[in-house]
Protein backbone atom coordinates (compact mmCIF):
# COMPACT_ATOMS: atom_id res chain seq x y z
CA UNK A 1 0.00 0.00 0.00
CA UNK A 2 2.65 2.43 0.87
CA UNK A 3 6.55 2.70 0.30
CA UNK A 4 9.43 4.63 1.61
CA UNK A 5 10.12 7.25 -1.07
CA UNK A 6 14.07 6.48 -0.11
CA UNK A 7 16.23 5.84 2.64
CA UNK A 8 16.44 8.55 4.80
CA UNK A 9 19.46 6.97 6.49
CA UNK A 10 18.10 6.82 10.48
CA UNK A 11 19.21 4.94 12.97
CA UNK A 12 17.10 2.06 13.35
CA UNK A 13 15.51 -0.33 15.97
CA UNK A 14 14.17 -3.75 16.04
CA UNK A 15 10.94 -4.13 16.26
CA UNK A 16 8.13 -7.86 16.11
CA UNK A 17 5.38 -7.04 13.86
CA UNK A 18 3.20 -10.17 14.71
CA UNK A 19 6.39 -12.06 15.51
CA UNK A 20 8.46 -11.28 12.49
CA UNK A 21 11.35 -9.02 13.41
CA UNK A 22 11.66 -6.01 11.38
CA UNK A 23 14.19 -3.01 11.43
CA UNK A 24 12.63 0.05 11.39
CA UNK A 25 13.93 4.43 11.37
CA UNK A 26 13.31 5.07 15.44
CA UNK A 27 11.12 8.08 16.33
CA UNK A 28 8.71 6.57 13.72
CA UNK A 29 5.12 5.58 14.84
CA UNK A 30 4.03 2.23 15.12
CA UNK A 31 1.32 2.87 12.78
CA UNK A 32 4.02 3.75 9.64
CA UNK A 33 6.26 0.56 10.78
CA UNK A 34 2.88 -1.87 10.29
CA UNK A 35 1.95 0.02 7.52
CA UNK A 36 5.28 -0.30 5.55
CA UNK A 37 5.62 -3.88 6.88
CA UNK A 38 2.38 -5.34 5.83
CA UNK A 39 0.02 -5.52 8.77
CA UNK A 40 -2.91 -6.04 7.55
CA UNK A 41 -5.49 -5.67 9.38
CA UNK A 42 -4.13 -4.06 12.58
CA UNK A 43 -7.24 -4.93 14.22
CA UNK A 44 -10.73 -6.59 14.25
CA UNK A 45 -13.51 -4.67 15.54
CA UNK A 46 -15.22 -4.90 18.88
CA UNK A 47 -18.79 -5.35 17.65
CA UNK A 48 -19.07 -7.42 14.10
CA UNK A 49 -15.04 -8.47 13.91
CA UNK A 50 -14.53 -6.36 10.71
CA UNK A 51 -10.78 -5.73 9.52
CA UNK A 52 -9.60 -2.23 10.32
CA UNK A 53 -6.56 -0.67 10.09
CA UNK A 54 -5.32 3.00 10.32
CA UNK A 55 -7.70 6.01 9.06
CA UNK A 56 -6.81 8.94 10.47
CA UNK A 57 -2.93 8.78 11.67
CA UNK A 58 -3.72 11.31 13.84
CA UNK A 59 -4.93 10.14 16.74
CA UNK A 60 -8.83 10.61 16.13
CA UNK A 61 -10.48 7.30 15.17
CA UNK A 62 -9.08 5.09 17.16
CA UNK A 63 -9.00 1.97 14.36
CA UNK A 64 -4.84 2.07 14.93
CA UNK A 65 -5.53 0.23 18.08
CA UNK A 66 -2.89 -2.78 18.57
CA UNK A 67 -1.42 -4.66 21.15
CA UNK A 68 2.16 -3.02 22.37
CA UNK A 69 3.99 -5.46 24.23
CA UNK A 70 1.26 -7.01 25.59
CA UNK A 71 -0.78 -3.89 26.51
CA UNK A 72 -3.95 -3.79 24.23
CA UNK A 73 -5.79 -0.62 22.87
CA UNK A 74 -2.93 1.38 21.95
CA UNK A 75 -2.96 3.89 19.33
CA UNK A 76 -0.13 2.90 16.75
CA UNK A 77 -0.41 6.31 15.03
CA UNK A 78 0.43 7.90 18.26
CA UNK A 79 2.93 5.48 19.72
CA UNK A 80 6.82 6.02 18.81
CA UNK A 81 9.17 2.75 18.19
CA UNK A 82 11.36 1.24 20.86
CA UNK A 83 14.19 -1.49 20.37
CA UNK A 84 12.63 -4.84 21.16
CA UNK A 85 9.15 -3.75 20.90
CA UNK A 86 6.38 -6.06 20.21
CA UNK A 87 3.58 -5.17 18.05
CA UNK A 88 0.59 -7.77 17.45
CA UNK A 89 -2.51 -7.59 15.68
CA UNK A 90 -5.56 -6.95 18.19
CA UNK A 91 -8.58 -8.57 18.15
CA UNK A 92 -11.84 -7.29 19.19
CA UNK A 93 -11.96 -5.05 22.29
CA UNK A 94 -8.36 -6.57 22.81
CA UNK A 95 -9.24 -8.06 26.68
CA UNK A 96 -6.58 -9.52 27.96
CA UNK A 97 -6.30 -12.89 30.20
CA UNK A 98 -6.02 -11.81 33.35
CA UNK B 1 4.36 19.49 44.35
CA UNK B 2 2.29 20.45 41.45
CA UNK B 3 4.09 22.56 39.23
CA UNK B 4 2.25 25.65 38.25
CA UNK B 5 2.63 28.02 35.46
CA UNK B 6 1.55 31.18 34.95
CA UNK B 7 0.40 30.27 30.98
CA UNK B 8 -0.18 26.55 29.90
CA UNK B 9 -0.44 26.78 26.18
CA UNK B 10 -1.56 23.20 24.90
CA UNK B 11 -0.37 22.31 21.41
CA UNK B 12 2.20 23.46 19.19
CA UNK B 13 0.70 24.04 15.42
CA UNK B 14 1.10 28.00 14.49
CA UNK B 15 -1.39 29.14 16.72
CA UNK B 16 0.43 27.58 19.69
CA UNK B 17 4.36 28.18 19.02
CA UNK B 18 3.52 31.67 18.42
CA UNK B 19 1.27 32.03 21.64
CA UNK B 20 3.85 30.81 23.50
CA UNK B 21 6.77 32.84 21.89
CA UNK B 22 4.74 36.10 21.82
CA UNK B 23 4.00 35.38 25.83
CA UNK B 24 7.33 34.59 26.72
CA UNK B 25 8.73 37.03 25.24
CA UNK B 26 6.84 39.33 27.21
CA UNK B 27 7.72 38.15 30.03
CA UNK B 28 5.31 35.41 31.12
CA UNK B 29 6.37 31.63 32.30
CA UNK B 30 4.81 29.98 30.27
CA UNK B 31 4.39 26.35 29.22
CA UNK B 32 3.75 24.79 25.80
CA UNK B 33 2.53 20.81 25.97
CA UNK B 34 1.71 19.28 22.60
CA UNK B 35 1.40 15.32 22.10
CA UNK B 36 3.89 15.32 19.04
CA UNK B 37 7.35 14.95 19.62
CA UNK B 38 8.55 17.54 17.45
CA UNK B 39 6.95 21.20 16.79
CA UNK B 40 4.84 22.15 13.75
CA UNK B 41 1.40 20.89 14.60
CA UNK B 42 -0.43 19.74 11.36
CA UNK B 43 0.96 22.15 8.76
CA UNK B 44 4.42 21.98 9.80
CA UNK B 45 4.31 18.31 11.19
CA UNK B 46 8.20 17.44 11.30
CA UNK B 47 9.54 20.36 10.29
CA UNK B 48 12.94 20.86 11.71
CA UNK B 49 13.74 17.19 10.81
CA UNK B 50 11.93 16.26 7.82
CA UNK B 51 12.71 12.91 6.43
CA UNK B 52 12.91 14.12 3.03
CA UNK B 53 15.51 14.26 0.93
CA UNK B 54 14.04 17.18 -0.90
CA UNK B 55 11.55 19.27 1.37
CA UNK B 56 10.69 21.18 -1.90
CA UNK B 57 7.95 18.56 -2.16
CA UNK B 58 5.86 20.40 0.66
CA UNK B 59 5.93 23.34 -1.13
CA UNK B 60 6.73 27.07 0.24
CA UNK B 61 4.39 27.25 2.91
CA UNK B 62 6.00 24.77 4.91
CA UNK B 63 9.08 26.61 5.63
CA UNK B 64 7.24 29.51 7.61
CA UNK B 65 6.73 26.90 10.16
CA UNK B 66 10.20 26.59 10.21
CA UNK B 67 10.96 30.22 11.42
CA UNK B 68 8.10 29.79 13.73
CA UNK B 69 9.27 26.96 15.47
CA UNK B 70 12.65 28.45 15.81
CA UNK B 71 11.53 31.91 17.62
CA UNK B 72 9.43 29.20 19.47
CA UNK B 73 12.62 27.55 20.40
CA UNK B 74 14.50 30.95 21.27
CA UNK B 75 11.79 32.40 23.20
CA UNK B 76 12.33 30.70 26.64
CA UNK B 77 9.27 29.03 26.81
CA UNK B 78 9.21 25.81 28.30
CA UNK B 79 8.26 23.15 26.08
CA UNK B 80 7.22 20.00 26.57
CA UNK B 81 6.75 17.37 23.36
CA UNK B 82 5.02 14.01 23.64
CA UNK B 83 2.88 15.39 26.40
CA UNK B 84 -0.45 14.66 25.51
CA UNK B 85 -3.24 16.78 27.85
CA UNK B 86 -5.96 14.24 28.79
CA UNK B 87 -7.75 16.47 31.40
CA UNK B 88 -8.64 19.72 32.04
CA UNK B 89 -10.48 21.63 34.74
CA UNK B 90 -11.98 24.60 35.11
CA UNK B 91 -9.90 25.68 38.53
CA UNK B 92 -7.24 25.01 35.63
CA UNK B 93 -5.85 21.56 36.35
CA UNK B 94 -4.04 19.92 33.53
CA UNK B 95 -3.96 16.18 33.45
CA UNK B 96 -1.04 15.63 31.44
CA UNK B 97 0.40 11.94 29.98
CA UNK B 98 4.35 13.51 29.93
CA UNK B 99 6.17 10.51 27.66
CA UNK B 100 3.51 7.88 29.08
CA UNK B 101 4.22 9.06 32.61
CA UNK B 102 0.65 10.98 34.03
CA UNK B 103 1.09 13.86 35.58
CA UNK B 104 -0.81 17.09 36.93
CA UNK B 105 0.42 21.03 36.19
CA UNK B 106 -2.21 23.97 37.39
CA UNK B 107 -2.01 27.22 35.25
CA UNK B 108 -2.87 30.99 36.13
CA UNK B 109 -3.94 31.01 32.44
CA UNK B 110 -4.28 27.89 29.62
CA UNK B 111 -4.41 29.18 25.85
CA UNK B 112 -6.16 25.74 24.09
CA UNK B 113 -4.66 25.62 20.67
CA UNK B 114 -5.39 22.05 19.52
CA UNK B 115 -6.00 22.36 15.83
CA UNK B 116 -8.48 20.95 13.88
CA UNK B 117 -9.64 17.21 12.23
CA UNK B 118 -10.67 16.30 8.69
CA UNK B 119 -14.35 16.56 8.67
CA UNK B 120 -15.24 12.57 8.92
CA UNK B 121 -18.09 11.81 6.23
CA UNK B 122 -19.08 8.63 5.95
CA UNK B 123 -19.81 6.17 3.11
CA UNK B 124 -20.38 2.73 2.48
CA UNK B 125 -17.04 1.01 3.13
CA UNK B 126 -15.19 3.56 4.00
CA UNK B 127 -14.00 1.76 7.39
CA UNK B 128 -12.14 -1.19 5.06
CA UNK B 129 -8.69 -1.04 5.56
CA UNK B 130 -6.68 0.71 2.45
CA UNK B 131 -8.96 3.72 3.09
CA UNK B 132 -7.49 6.47 4.81
CA UNK B 133 -7.64 10.18 4.74
CA UNK B 134 -5.94 12.89 2.39
CA UNK B 135 -4.69 13.87 5.77
CA UNK B 136 -3.42 10.72 6.87
CA UNK B 137 -1.34 10.00 3.74
CA UNK B 138 0.38 13.66 3.98
CA UNK B 139 0.98 12.72 7.65
CA UNK B 140 2.95 9.82 6.33
CA UNK B 141 4.48 11.78 4.00
CA UNK B 142 5.73 14.32 6.43
CA UNK B 143 6.73 12.51 9.18
CA UNK B 144 7.74 9.01 7.55
CA UNK B 145 8.81 9.71 4.21
CA UNK B 146 6.16 7.49 2.73
CA UNK B 147 3.98 7.25 -0.20
CA UNK B 148 1.52 5.04 -2.12
CA UNK B 149 2.82 2.64 -4.25
CA UNK B 150 0.87 2.48 -7.06
CA UNK B 151 -2.83 3.59 -8.04
CA UNK B 152 -3.44 5.67 -5.17
CA UNK B 153 -7.29 7.43 -5.71
CA UNK B 154 -8.03 10.61 -4.26
CA UNK B 155 -11.91 11.82 -3.76
CA UNK B 156 -13.48 14.40 -1.82
CA UNK B 157 -13.03 18.05 -2.04
CA UNK B 158 -10.92 21.08 -0.49
CA UNK B 159 -7.75 22.68 -0.40
CA UNK B 160 -6.19 19.79 1.37
CA UNK B 161 -6.81 17.36 -1.28
CA UNK B 162 -5.39 19.29 -4.29
CA UNK B 163 -2.23 19.87 -1.90
CA UNK B 164 -1.77 16.20 -1.00
CA UNK B 165 -2.34 16.10 -4.88
CA UNK B 166 0.73 18.25 -5.83
CA UNK B 167 2.87 17.15 -2.86
CA UNK B 168 2.37 13.29 -4.55
CA UNK B 169 3.31 14.64 -7.90
CA UNK B 170 6.71 16.32 -7.01
CA UNK B 171 7.34 13.19 -5.26
CA UNK B 172 7.16 11.47 -8.31
CA UNK B 173 3.60 9.67 -7.23
CA UNK B 174 1.51 8.21 -9.42
CA UNK B 175 -2.00 9.41 -9.21
CA UNK B 176 -4.76 6.91 -10.34
CA UNK B 177 -7.44 9.28 -10.23
CA UNK B 178 -8.96 12.36 -8.64
CA UNK B 179 -12.22 12.06 -8.15
CA UNK B 180 -13.88 15.68 -7.22
CA UNK B 181 -17.00 15.87 -5.43
CA UNK B 182 -17.67 19.38 -4.77
CA UNK B 183 -21.20 19.93 -6.01
CA UNK B 184 -20.72 22.15 -9.30
CA UNK B 185 -23.57 24.61 -8.37
CA UNK B 186 -20.79 25.44 -5.39
CA UNK B 187 -19.03 28.30 -7.41
CA UNK B 188 -21.99 29.92 -8.36
CA UNK B 189 -22.93 30.41 -4.56
CA UNK B 190 -19.70 31.08 -3.66
CA UNK B 191 -19.33 34.27 -6.46
CA UNK B 192 -20.71 36.84 -3.72
CA UNK B 193 -18.23 36.09 -1.47
CA UNK B 194 -15.27 36.71 -4.43
CA UNK B 195 -15.09 40.33 -4.17
CA UNK B 196 -13.74 40.27 -0.44
CA UNK B 197 -11.58 37.03 -1.50
CA UNK B 198 -9.29 38.96 -3.65
CA UNK B 199 -7.76 40.71 -0.88
CA UNK B 200 -5.80 38.04 0.06
CA UNK B 201 -4.83 37.36 -3.29
CA UNK B 202 -1.68 35.20 -2.53
CA UNK B 203 -4.25 32.15 -0.91
CA UNK B 204 -6.43 32.14 -4.07
CA UNK B 205 -3.62 32.33 -6.59
CA UNK B 206 -1.41 29.19 -4.67
CA UNK B 207 -4.77 27.32 -5.19
CA UNK B 208 -5.12 27.59 -8.89
CA UNK B 209 -1.38 26.78 -8.85
CA UNK B 210 -2.06 24.04 -7.64
CA UNK B 211 -5.08 22.68 -10.20
CA UNK B 212 -2.55 24.20 -12.58
CA UNK B 213 0.01 21.55 -11.58
CA UNK B 214 -2.26 18.59 -11.45
CA UNK B 215 -3.70 19.43 -14.46
CA UNK B 216 -0.34 19.37 -16.01
CA UNK B 217 0.82 16.78 -15.15
CA UNK B 218 -1.90 14.96 -16.83
CA UNK B 219 -3.60 13.46 -13.99
CA UNK B 220 -7.21 12.11 -14.16
CA UNK B 221 -10.01 14.61 -12.59
CA UNK B 222 -13.33 13.57 -12.83
CA UNK B 223 -15.89 16.06 -11.99
CA UNK B 224 -19.30 16.16 -10.14
CA UNK B 225 -18.98 12.47 -9.01
CA UNK B 226 -21.43 11.28 -5.93
CA UNK B 227 -22.23 7.48 -4.74
CA UNK B 228 -18.52 7.55 -3.34
CA UNK B 229 -18.34 3.45 -2.15
CA UNK B 230 -15.45 1.33 -0.99
CA UNK B 231 -15.20 -1.89 -2.45
CA UNK B 232 -13.61 -5.40 -0.73
CA UNK B 233 -13.75 -8.00 1.69
CA UNK B 234 -10.81 -8.12 4.12
CA UNK B 235 -9.32 -4.77 2.59
CA UNK B 236 -9.99 -1.85 -0.54
CA UNK B 237 -10.37 -3.64 -4.09
CA UNK B 238 -11.86 -1.07 -5.62
CA UNK B 239 -13.93 2.26 -5.50
CA UNK B 240 -17.41 3.00 -7.05
CA UNK B 241 -18.75 6.42 -7.95
CA UNK B 242 -21.01 8.32 -9.99
CA UNK B 243 -20.42 10.47 -12.25
CA UNK B 244 -21.83 11.99 -15.05
CA UNK B 245 -24.89 10.02 -14.86
CA UNK B 246 -23.01 6.77 -15.25
CA UNK B 247 -21.64 3.98 -12.73
CA UNK B 248 -17.95 4.03 -12.80
CA UNK B 249 -15.40 1.48 -10.85
CA UNK B 250 -11.73 1.80 -10.60
CA UNK B 251 -9.42 -1.09 -9.04
CA UNK B 252 -7.28 0.15 -6.30
CA UNK B 253 -5.56 -0.91 -2.98
CA UNK B 254 -5.69 2.84 -1.68
CA UNK B 255 -8.48 5.70 -1.20
CA UNK B 256 -7.41 8.50 0.23
CA UNK B 257 -10.92 10.75 1.19
CA UNK B 258 -10.97 14.12 2.41
CA UNK B 259 -13.82 16.70 3.25
CA UNK B 260 -12.99 19.87 4.91
CA UNK B 261 -11.12 20.36 8.05
CA UNK B 262 -13.41 20.91 11.43
CA UNK B 263 -12.01 22.55 14.70
CA UNK B 264 -11.85 18.62 16.98
CA UNK B 265 -14.01 20.45 19.88
CA UNK B 266 -13.74 17.35 22.48
CA UNK B 267 -11.30 19.18 24.55
CA UNK B 268 -12.92 23.08 24.50
CA UNK B 269 -16.44 20.99 25.29
CA UNK B 270 -15.12 18.58 28.26
CA UNK B 271 -15.25 22.11 30.00
CA UNK B 272 -18.31 22.98 29.01
CA UNK B 273 -17.86 25.93 26.72
CA UNK B 274 -20.85 26.99 24.63
CA UNK B 275 -20.71 25.84 21.28
CA UNK B 276 -22.31 26.99 18.16
CA UNK B 277 -23.45 25.54 14.73
CA UNK B 278 -21.14 27.70 11.72
CA UNK B 279 -23.74 26.89 9.17
CA UNK B 280 -21.07 27.99 6.31
CA UNK B 281 -18.01 25.90 7.83
CA UNK B 282 -21.00 22.91 8.67
CA UNK B 283 -19.09 22.47 12.38
CA UNK B 284 -19.38 23.13 15.95
CA UNK B 285 -17.20 25.79 17.19
CA UNK B 286 -16.09 27.09 20.63
CA UNK B 287 -18.25 30.22 21.40
CA UNK B 288 -15.16 33.08 22.18
CA UNK B 289 -14.45 36.83 21.97
CA UNK B 290 -11.93 38.72 20.14
CA UNK B 291 -8.93 37.64 22.17
CA UNK B 292 -10.22 33.99 21.99
CA UNK B 293 -11.47 34.38 25.53
CA UNK B 294 -13.84 31.48 26.47
CA UNK B 295 -17.32 31.42 28.96
CA UNK B 296 -14.66 29.12 30.79
CA UNK B 297 -12.64 31.61 33.30
CA UNK B 298 -9.09 31.83 32.05
CA UNK B 299 -9.66 29.82 29.12
CA UNK B 300 -8.81 30.98 25.54
CA UNK B 301 -9.02 28.84 22.22
CA UNK B 302 -6.78 30.13 19.12
CA UNK B 303 -6.07 28.46 16.28
CA UNK B 304 -8.36 26.35 13.59
CA UNK B 305 -9.70 24.54 17.08
CA UNK B 306 -11.53 27.99 17.18
CA UNK B 307 -12.68 27.57 13.90
CA UNK B 308 -11.52 27.22 10.62
CA UNK B 309 -9.06 29.70 9.27
CA UNK B 310 -5.97 28.49 7.88
CA UNK B 311 -2.36 28.54 9.33
CA UNK B 312 -1.88 32.51 8.91
CA UNK B 313 -4.61 33.13 11.08
CA UNK B 314 -4.15 30.23 13.39
CA UNK B 315 -0.81 32.18 13.84
CA UNK B 316 -2.22 35.58 14.64
CA UNK B 317 -4.79 34.57 16.35
CA UNK B 318 -2.25 32.72 18.69
CA UNK B 319 -0.35 36.45 19.02
CA UNK B 320 -3.86 38.19 20.13
CA UNK B 321 -4.73 35.68 22.65
CA UNK B 322 -0.92 35.06 24.57
CA UNK B 323 -1.37 39.69 24.23
CA UNK B 324 -4.78 39.16 26.76
CA UNK B 325 -2.78 36.99 28.70
CA UNK B 326 -0.02 38.87 29.36
CA UNK B 327 -2.77 41.70 30.13
CA UNK B 328 -5.03 39.38 32.42
CA UNK B 329 -1.64 38.64 34.39
CA UNK B 330 -0.44 42.13 35.05
CA UNK B 331 2.73 42.04 32.13
CA UNK B 332 1.16 44.95 30.26
CA UNK B 333 -2.26 47.02 30.55
CA UNK B 334 -4.97 47.14 28.80
CA UNK B 335 -3.42 49.98 26.47
CA UNK B 336 -0.30 48.47 25.40
CA UNK B 337 -1.81 45.28 24.78
CA UNK B 338 -4.34 46.48 22.12
CA UNK B 339 -0.99 48.85 20.61
CA UNK B 340 0.76 45.40 20.27
CA UNK B 341 -2.52 44.00 18.88
CA UNK B 342 -3.42 46.10 15.95
CA UNK B 343 -1.02 45.36 13.60
CA UNK B 344 -1.61 41.33 13.85
CA UNK B 345 -5.47 42.01 14.21
CA UNK B 346 -5.55 43.53 10.82
CA UNK B 347 -3.20 41.05 9.24
CA UNK B 348 -5.91 38.34 10.53
CA UNK B 349 -8.94 40.37 9.50
CA UNK B 350 -7.24 40.47 5.79
CA UNK B 351 -6.50 36.43 6.14
CA UNK B 352 -10.30 35.64 7.21
CA UNK B 353 -11.44 37.81 4.04
CA UNK B 354 -10.77 34.86 2.05
CA UNK B 355 -13.04 32.52 4.49
CA UNK B 356 -16.42 32.69 2.92
CA UNK B 357 -15.30 32.27 -0.68
CA UNK B 358 -13.39 28.85 0.50
CA UNK B 359 -15.97 28.41 2.99
CA UNK B 360 -18.74 28.08 0.51
CA UNK B 361 -16.34 27.00 -2.92
CA UNK B 362 -15.39 23.54 -0.71
CA UNK B 363 -18.51 22.65 1.04
CA UNK B 364 -19.53 19.13 1.14
CA UNK B 365 -22.65 18.11 -0.43
CA UNK B 366 -25.45 18.11 1.44
CA UNK B 367 -26.83 14.72 0.63
CA UNK B 368 -23.39 13.26 2.07
CA UNK B 369 -25.21 13.10 5.51
CA UNK B 370 -29.05 13.20 4.57
CA UNK B 371 -29.27 10.73 1.72
CA UNK B 372 -26.89 8.44 3.79
CA UNK B 373 -27.84 4.53 2.92
CA UNK B 374 -29.20 3.35 5.75
CA UNK B 375 -26.54 0.38 6.01
CA UNK B 376 -23.66 2.86 5.92
CA UNK B 377 -21.86 2.96 9.55
CA UNK B 378 -22.02 6.51 11.12
CA UNK B 379 -20.04 4.90 14.25
CA UNK B 380 -17.18 3.47 13.31
CA UNK B 381 -16.15 1.82 16.94
CA UNK B 382 -19.77 1.10 17.68
CA UNK B 383 -20.74 0.41 14.15
CA UNK B 384 -23.73 1.79 14.58
CA UNK B 385 -25.76 2.71 11.02
CA UNK B 386 -27.57 5.87 9.42
CA UNK B 387 -30.42 3.50 9.79
CA UNK B 388 -30.72 2.80 13.03
CA UNK B 389 -29.99 6.52 14.02
CA UNK B 390 -32.96 6.85 12.09
CA UNK B 391 -34.80 4.58 13.74
CA UNK B 392 -34.29 5.64 17.14
CA UNK B 393 -35.14 9.15 16.08
CA UNK B 394 -38.45 7.71 14.86
CA UNK B 395 -38.35 5.83 18.28
CA UNK B 396 -38.80 9.52 20.06
CA UNK B 397 -34.85 10.21 20.80
CA UNK B 398 -34.29 13.96 20.12
CA UNK B 399 -30.39 14.14 20.39
CA UNK B 400 -26.85 12.88 20.62
CA UNK B 401 -26.67 12.19 23.91
CA UNK B 402 -30.02 10.52 24.29
CA UNK B 403 -28.54 8.51 20.80
CA UNK B 404 -25.99 6.95 23.16
CA UNK B 405 -28.67 5.33 25.60
CA UNK B 406 -30.79 4.14 22.39
CA UNK B 407 -27.75 2.92 20.40
CA UNK B 408 -24.37 2.87 21.86
CA UNK B 409 -23.51 5.34 18.97
CA UNK B 410 -20.81 7.60 19.99
CA UNK B 411 -19.73 5.50 23.48
CA UNK B 412 -16.64 3.54 21.87
CA UNK B 413 -12.68 4.97 22.03
CA UNK B 414 -12.80 7.69 19.84
CA UNK B 415 -15.89 9.65 22.43
CA UNK B 416 -17.38 10.60 18.81
CA UNK B 417 -15.17 12.23 17.39
CA UNK B 418 -15.91 10.54 13.67
CA UNK B 419 -19.48 10.40 14.22
CA UNK B 420 -20.46 13.56 16.31
CA UNK B 421 -20.89 15.90 13.64
CA UNK B 422 -22.40 13.70 11.32
CA UNK B 423 -25.27 12.53 14.24
CA UNK B 424 -25.96 16.00 15.08
CA UNK B 425 -26.37 16.77 11.54
CA UNK B 426 -28.52 13.16 10.85
CA UNK B 427 -31.06 13.61 13.21
CA UNK B 428 -31.29 17.33 12.29
CA UNK B 429 -32.20 16.53 9.17
CA UNK B 430 -34.20 13.80 10.08
CA UNK B 431 -36.47 15.93 12.78
CA UNK B 432 -36.40 18.62 10.01
CA UNK B 433 -34.66 21.02 12.61
CA UNK B 434 -31.33 22.64 12.85
CA UNK B 435 -28.21 21.43 14.42
CA UNK B 436 -27.97 24.24 16.75
CA UNK B 437 -31.30 23.03 18.58
CA UNK B 438 -30.02 19.55 18.53
CA UNK B 439 -26.61 19.81 19.87
CA UNK B 440 -24.09 17.56 19.96
CA UNK B 441 -22.27 14.77 22.59
CA UNK B 442 -21.32 15.88 26.12
CA UNK B 443 -17.63 15.21 26.74
CA UNK B 444 -16.08 14.11 29.56
CA UNK B 445 -12.47 12.94 30.61
CA UNK B 446 -10.11 11.37 30.13
CA UNK B 447 -9.55 13.58 26.44
CA UNK B 448 -7.12 10.48 25.81
CA UNK B 449 -7.25 7.05 26.82
CA UNK B 450 -5.15 6.76 29.68
CA UNK B 451 -4.17 3.32 31.40
CA UNK B 452 -4.82 2.34 34.62
CA UNK B 453 -1.22 1.47 35.55
CA UNK B 454 -0.40 5.23 34.43
CA UNK B 455 -2.68 6.40 37.16
CA UNK B 456 -1.41 4.42 39.64
CA UNK B 457 1.93 6.38 39.11
CA UNK B 458 0.47 9.39 40.39
CA UNK B 459 1.52 9.53 44.36
CA UNK B 460 -1.31 11.25 46.59
CA UNK B 461 0.90 14.84 45.75
CA UNK B 462 -0.41 14.56 42.17
CA UNK B 463 2.98 14.37 40.79
CA UNK B 464 4.23 11.35 39.04
CA UNK B 465 6.35 8.96 40.78
CA UNK B 466 9.93 8.87 39.85
C1 LIG C 1 -4.35 16.15 9.04
C2 LIG C 1 -4.31 17.61 8.69
C3 LIG C 1 -3.37 18.08 7.77
C4 LIG C 1 -3.31 19.44 7.44
N1 LIG C 1 -2.38 19.86 6.53
C5 LIG C 1 -2.35 21.17 6.16
C6 LIG C 1 -1.42 21.66 5.21
O1 LIG C 1 -0.60 20.91 4.68
N2 LIG C 1 -1.46 22.98 4.86
C7 LIG C 1 -2.36 23.83 5.44
O2 LIG C 1 -2.37 25.02 5.12
N3 LIG C 1 -3.23 23.40 6.35
C8 LIG C 1 -3.26 22.10 6.72
N4 LIG C 1 -4.18 21.67 7.65
C9 LIG C 1 -5.11 22.65 8.26
C10 LIG C 1 -4.56 23.05 9.63
O3 LIG C 1 -5.65 22.92 10.53
C11 LIG C 1 -4.02 24.47 9.69
O4 LIG C 1 -3.35 24.89 8.55
C12 LIG C 1 -3.04 24.68 10.86
O5 LIG C 1 -2.20 23.56 11.05
C13 LIG C 1 -3.80 25.03 12.08
O6 LIG C 1 -2.90 25.40 13.09
P1 LIG C 1 -3.24 25.24 14.62
O7 LIG C 1 -2.07 25.79 15.37
O8 LIG C 1 -4.57 25.81 14.90
O9 LIG C 1 -3.39 23.67 14.89
P2 LIG C 1 -2.45 22.43 14.52
O10 LIG C 1 -1.43 22.77 13.53
O11 LIG C 1 -3.40 21.34 14.22
O12 LIG C 1 -1.71 22.10 15.88
C14 LIG C 1 -2.36 21.60 17.01
C15 LIG C 1 -1.40 20.79 17.84
O13 LIG C 1 -1.99 20.52 19.10
C16 LIG C 1 -1.78 19.18 19.43
N5 LIG C 1 -2.85 18.78 20.36
C17 LIG C 1 -4.18 18.75 20.12
N6 LIG C 1 -4.85 18.35 21.22
C18 LIG C 1 -3.91 18.14 22.18
C19 LIG C 1 -3.97 17.70 23.53
N7 LIG C 1 -5.14 17.41 24.13
N8 LIG C 1 -2.81 17.56 24.21
C20 LIG C 1 -1.62 17.86 23.62
N9 LIG C 1 -1.51 18.28 22.34
C21 LIG C 1 -2.64 18.41 21.64
C22 LIG C 1 -1.80 18.46 18.11
O14 LIG C 1 -1.15 17.22 18.15
C23 LIG C 1 -1.05 19.45 17.23
O15 LIG C 1 0.33 19.24 17.29
C24 LIG C 1 -4.23 20.33 8.03
C25 LIG C 1 -5.17 19.86 8.96
C26 LIG C 1 -5.21 18.52 9.29
C27 LIG C 1 -6.23 18.05 10.29
S1 LIG D 1 -5.10 6.06 12.80
FE1 LIG D 1 -6.74 7.16 13.65
S2 LIG D 1 -6.27 7.09 15.75
FE2 LIG D 1 -4.56 6.14 14.86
Amino acid sequence: MFKKLHDDGAERVTVTIDGREARVPAGETVAAAALIHGLQPFRTSAVSGAPRAPYCMMGVCFDCLVEIDGTPNRQACQVRVAEGMAIRRQDGAGETAP
Amino acid sequence: MTARHELAVIGAGPAGLAAAATAAELGLKVALFDDQPAPGGQIYRGVERTPLADPAVLGDDYRRGADLAEAFRASGAAYHPSCGVWLLTPERELGLLDNGQARFVTAGRVIIAGGAMERPVPFPGWTLPGVMTAGAGQILLKSAGMVPGKGVVLAGTGPLLLLLAAQYLRAGVQIAALLDMTPPSNALRALPHLPAALSAFGTLAKGLALKREIHRAGVRVVKGVTSLRALGEARLEAVAYEAGGREQRLDSELLLVHFGVIPESNTTRSLGIRHLWDSRQLCWRPVADAWGNTGAEGFAVAGDGAGIGGALAAEYAGRLAALEAARALGRIDAAERDRSAAPVRAALAKERRVRPFLDVLFQPAPELISQLADDTVVCRCEEVTAGQIREAVGQGCTGPNQLKSFTRCGMGPCQGRQCGTTVSQLIGHTLGRPVEEIGAYRIRPPLKPIGLTQLAALDGEGEAAA
